[in-house]
């Protein structure tokens, strides 16, 4: 490690410093590291989705983003969107839509969708198919997962 | 076998028929949920695979110097360090790593295992492999031509499960057949004959393949992998190693998805013999390159068919000739030659069929289990030649197919007595759904042409060994143990509610032990859509044994006889129109535990083993298993639209009427009928591995194209038929596959009725659509 780029940031609202390689993913780092494997491997191509973590209010692949250029940055992981127990929304309207199936691609698609949400409160099923279309779910899922999404925009406006 | 497992009041349910959550919800929400790949053990060694970079050599030696000689690499292994075992579910002709001889591109040739994963893929790359090429036979009709390079030159040495018929590099020759084909069609009116061909499809679990073994100091070997069965994972790497099974035990943990890909060995054989041979715990995840050339696809069919009806649509004879490609090693393949060949007479009352097929060995990756089994592609072509004489003799297609439909008991194709039948009502349900009698109310976008196209199939659920033990514990809560492996499609669910209603205890008070080879019953596997079926039977009848002890013990303490006693809702037993009477059932097992009876444990064991085969009324030969299954039925209907343009298929619209016998959790079906569809949808539209000289030019989902939320509409109905299952578990059958079966039938017959031709090759490109929709002079003969 001695040739290892020292990095501060945050991540689920802690603050970290690790020492990485200037090649290490994000998603290497958080997984190996950091002990949180909620963000998984699917391709590391960034094609899948499945390593979708949120950098600074933006959702970003893990697998393509490099740790050596995440100093100071806000991270959000799948285990920081549930607070005391309480699920966040997306994750409660999956919960309810009975949209989480074999369960690989839910981390991704939770911060994909909550991204979605935050940029547009009101979509409609066209706007969320576009919003999660790159967060493949082979199970397929998709009509749920959707379902999820405006149940989620549902409840916000209430 | 009908013994009354269904004969529970399923009117007061407490848990069989509601859409219950999920029980591990909650961890995969929360990220906790863990899976191969998530795991870890101190000590832990990272292992990376070297792929063959030839179809077909010999290997005629290995210098591993450079590998071993990079700082943090513990053990670099080559087929030399293996044991010479052959693994295989109908043949044993699978070595753990290659041995002498390579024999498809991406075979792991050696192995190595480091300190991290990045150095262990570094000095797997040093390794430096010596090889003869051969010949390869990259293609079926490569692989039949004379005197052919033969993949196996052993083949007739190698131990098979079943009478095979095989010469060259044909693995299995199987004929079916019942009447007079020719007498059939010389009765027909009208004849319809095509080529088809279905392309290699990926599974594509987004979680990909992987596995972690430890070795303990007695040289026992835990082993962690992504799998469809623990069982078929300890069978496969100690035949595989030539171990004792006594030696390894097999445990899963979360699987991120299998759809037959996890369900025979991938990289399981290599980490025991990395672990064996280090004596540390060791990892191997594949990478999605790695998944896509090194484990199993879906058998690329050639089929030629040929259906004869009557002028009044009456179908009078089929005719099914195929050809799989199966790739370098036997895996699945036999099975999915017999299954297919058993499907294709199609849910239908056809007096005369034969069918012929041939398994072919390649110098490719092997072919194996993919969701459907060789079904969708055998319904590919009968449901579009069905639509075909449809279309000529102006008759409406479901009409057509209710004139066909099987009915009451059959037979199916060979003579199975069908002991359940929704196939009549799925049609009627499906032309009575309001939505799809109103399908033409809207116009067409521009520059759209729009079609409605209709498919059906059967698909069986059954096969093989199943139990199940259910423990009554102390405090009256119940472990409900089966060797069954949840991938993701909700069966530890369904089996736990199943138990539950048996018991008539509330959900929460069952707990699904997670599988295991030492202490759970055997489970062939979660595959052939049989888990529901097979081992929710095991469990309702393990549950009738636990209720049968109870109230034996219960008879006992109430001073009555057992059978005045009944087990009542929220866990308790008590006497037959006596209210007040009652136990729950905590105080019965307590007893049992420190005083009379011992501990109550309920088990059950069996195999279906009722015959596919008919001697009196059909001719089989070469056919790879005895029995099969009860039959689960499917139609299927879709909307597209057609760009005039670009010729790109849009499905807008899609229907599914399924009998499942009876649904356990209708949201769990509705979820195996989405995903069933929207895989069926990619084999239809997009996906295809593609090949050059046996090398896969597209491992990668930048290439392969599987279905995005974009891709898949969001009106998709299922409409859930229940023609009850008598040796099913309240009635049930299975659900896993029947979902893609008729699919891309259906979207084929869709754009036919769009743009008035026939596509017979999938997938059905916009290319492919756009050579249909030109003049057919300009067509050419393909």
């Amino acid at each position: 490690m001695s040739d290892g780029i020292d990095i501060a940031l945050t991540v689920n609202k802690t603050a970290r410093s690790v020492t990485v390689p200037a090649g290490e993913t994000l998603l290497e780092t958080l997984r190996e590291r950091l002990a949180l494997t909620g963000a998984k491997r699917g391709c590391n191509q960034g094609v899948c989705g499945a390593c979708t973590v949120s950098v600074d209010g933006m959702p970003v692949r893990g697998c393509l983003s490099l740790t050596a250029n995440c100093a100071g940055a806000e991270i959000v992981t799948i285990e920081g969107m549930a607070t005391d127990g309480m699920l966040g929304r997306i994750q409660a309207a999956l919960e309810q839509t009975g949209a989480v199936q074999c369960g690989f691609c839910t981390s991704g698609m939770v911060i994909a969708a909550e991204a979605l949400l935050r940029a547009n409160p009101n979509p409609d099923a066209a706007d969320v198919q576009a919003g999660i279309s790159g967060n493949l779910c082979r199970c397929s899922g998709y009509r749920t997962i959707v379902d999820a999404v405006l149940l989620a925009a549902a409840d916000g406006r209430d | 076998m009908d013994d009354g497992v269904t004969s529970g009041s399923v009117d007061s349910s407490v848990s069989v028929g509601r859409s219950v959550l999920r029980l591990e919800t909650r961890e995969k929400l929360t990220g906790a949920a863990k899976y191969i790949a998530d795991l870890s053990r101190p000590n832990m060694l990272h292992a990376a695979i070297l792929g063959s970079p030839h179809a077909h050599a010999r290997i005629l030696g290995y210098d591993t110097t450079a590998a071993r000689a990079v700082p943090g690499v513990h053990a670099v292994l080559t087929g030399a360090d293996f044991p010479d075992g052959r693994m295989g579910a109908f043949v044993k002709d699978e070595p753990p790593i290659a041995q002498e001889k390579v024999r498809y591109i991406g075979e792991p040739v050696a192995v190595v295992a480091a300190d991290d994963e990045a150095t262990a893929r570094r000095a797997a790359q040093l390794i430096d492999v010596e090889y003869e090429e051969l010949p390869a036979v990259v293609t079926p009709e490569d692989a039949l031509a004379e005197n052919a390079a033969l993949v196996h030159e052993n083949l007739a040495d190698y131990f098979m499960v079943y009478d095979a018929i095989r010469y060259g590099n044909v693995l299995s020759e199987t004929t079916l057949s019942e009447g007079d084909v020719e007498k059939g069609f010389a009765e027909a009116d009208i004849v319809v004959e095509g080529e088809f061909e279905t392309p290699a499809q990926a599974h594509v679990a987004i979680e990909p393949c992987g596995a972690l073994a430890e070795i303990d100091d007695a040289g026992r070997v835990t082993l962690w992998s992504a799998n469809q069965s623990v069982f078929r994972v300890q069978a496969n790497v100690c035949e595989s190693l030539k171990l004792p099974m006594s030696k390894l035990r097999s445990l899963t943990p979360r699987i991120g998805g299998g759809f037959g890909n996890k369900m025979e060995a991938h990289v399981q054989p290599l980490v025991v013999q990395l672990a064996i041979v280090t004596r540390r715990p060791v990892k191997l995840i594949l990478s999605r390159e790695e998944d896509f050339e090194t484990v199993r696809v879906r058998h690329p069919f050639k089929i030629r068919m040929r259906t004869g009806a009557k002028k009044d649509g009456t179908l009078v004879a089929r005719d099914t000739e195929v050809i799989l490609d199966g790739g370098a090693y036997g895996d699945d393949s036999p099975g999915v030659l017999g299954y297919s060949l058993l499907m294709s007479r199609g849910p239908y009352a056809i007096p005369h069929a034969r069918a012929h097929g041939r398994l072919v060995y390649t110098n490719k990756i092997r072919s194996g289990a993919f969701r459907g089994f060789g079904n969708p592609q055998m319904q590919f072509a009968g449901e579009t030649q069905i639509d075909e004489i449809a279309t000529k003799l102006g008759i409406d297609p479901i009409e057509i197919r209710l004139r066909n439909a099987l009915r009451g008991e059959g037979p199916w194709f060979l003579g199975q007595k069908l002991a359940s039948n929704g196939f009549v009502e799925c049609l009627e349900r499906l032309r009575d759904d309001e939505g799809w009698m109103n399908r033409k109310a809207a116009a067409p976008k521009p520059g759209k042409k729009r079609g409605f196209g209709v498919a059906a199939g059967a698909h069986i659920s059954g096969l093989l060994g199943t139990g199940a033990i259910v423990r009554l514990l102390e405090d009256g809560t119940v472990v409900l143990n089966t060797g069954a492996v949840d991938i993701g499609q909700g069966s530890d669910t369904v089996l736990a509610q199943i138990c539950a209603e048996a018991l008539k205890i509330p959900l929460d008070r069952v707990a699904v032990a997670s599988p295991d080879t030492d202490g759970s019953p055997y489970n062939w596997g979660t595959t052939a859509s049989r888990v529901t079926f097979t081992t929710g039977r095991s469990v309702a009848l393990a549950a009738a044994e636990v209720e049968t002890q109870v109230k034996a013990l219960a008879a006992d303490m109430l001073e009555c006889a057992a059978e005045d006693l009944e087990l009542r809702p929220g866990g308790f037993v008590g006497i037959k129109g006596v209210p007040d009477k009652q136990l729950p059932l905590f105080v019965v097992s307590l007893q049992a535990h420190w005083r009379r009876g011992g501990p109550i444990i309920g088990h059950h064991s069996w195999v279906f083993d009722r015959p596919a085969v008919d001697p009196k009324r059909a001719i089989a030969t070469g056919m790879p298993f005895r029995q099969i299954g009860v039959y689960s039925f499917a139609a299927q209907a879709v909307e597209i639209e057609i760009d005039d343009v670009t010729g790109k298929t849009d499905v807008m619209k899609v229907w599914s009427a399924v009998d499942v016998g009876r649904a356990i959790n209708p949201a769990s079906v509705e979820g195996q009928m989405d995903g069933g569809f929207v895989q069926g949808l990619g084999f239809a539209l997009t996906e295809e591995v593609v090949f050059d000289q046996g090398r896969i030019v597209n491992p990668s989902l930048m290439d392969y194209k599987v279905p995005t939320a974009l891709d898949v509409p969001h009106a998709m109905k299922t409409i859930i038929v229940e023609a009850r299952e008598p040796d099913g578990p309240f009635g049930a059958k299975g659900v896993g596959e029947i979902g893609l079966v008729p699919t891309p039938a259906a979207i084929a017959n869709a754009i036919a009725d769009a743009i008035k031709a026939r596509l017979r090759r999938l997938p059905m490109t916009p290319e492919r659509a756009l050579d249909a929709m030109l003049p057919p002079e300009d067509v050419d003969a393909s």
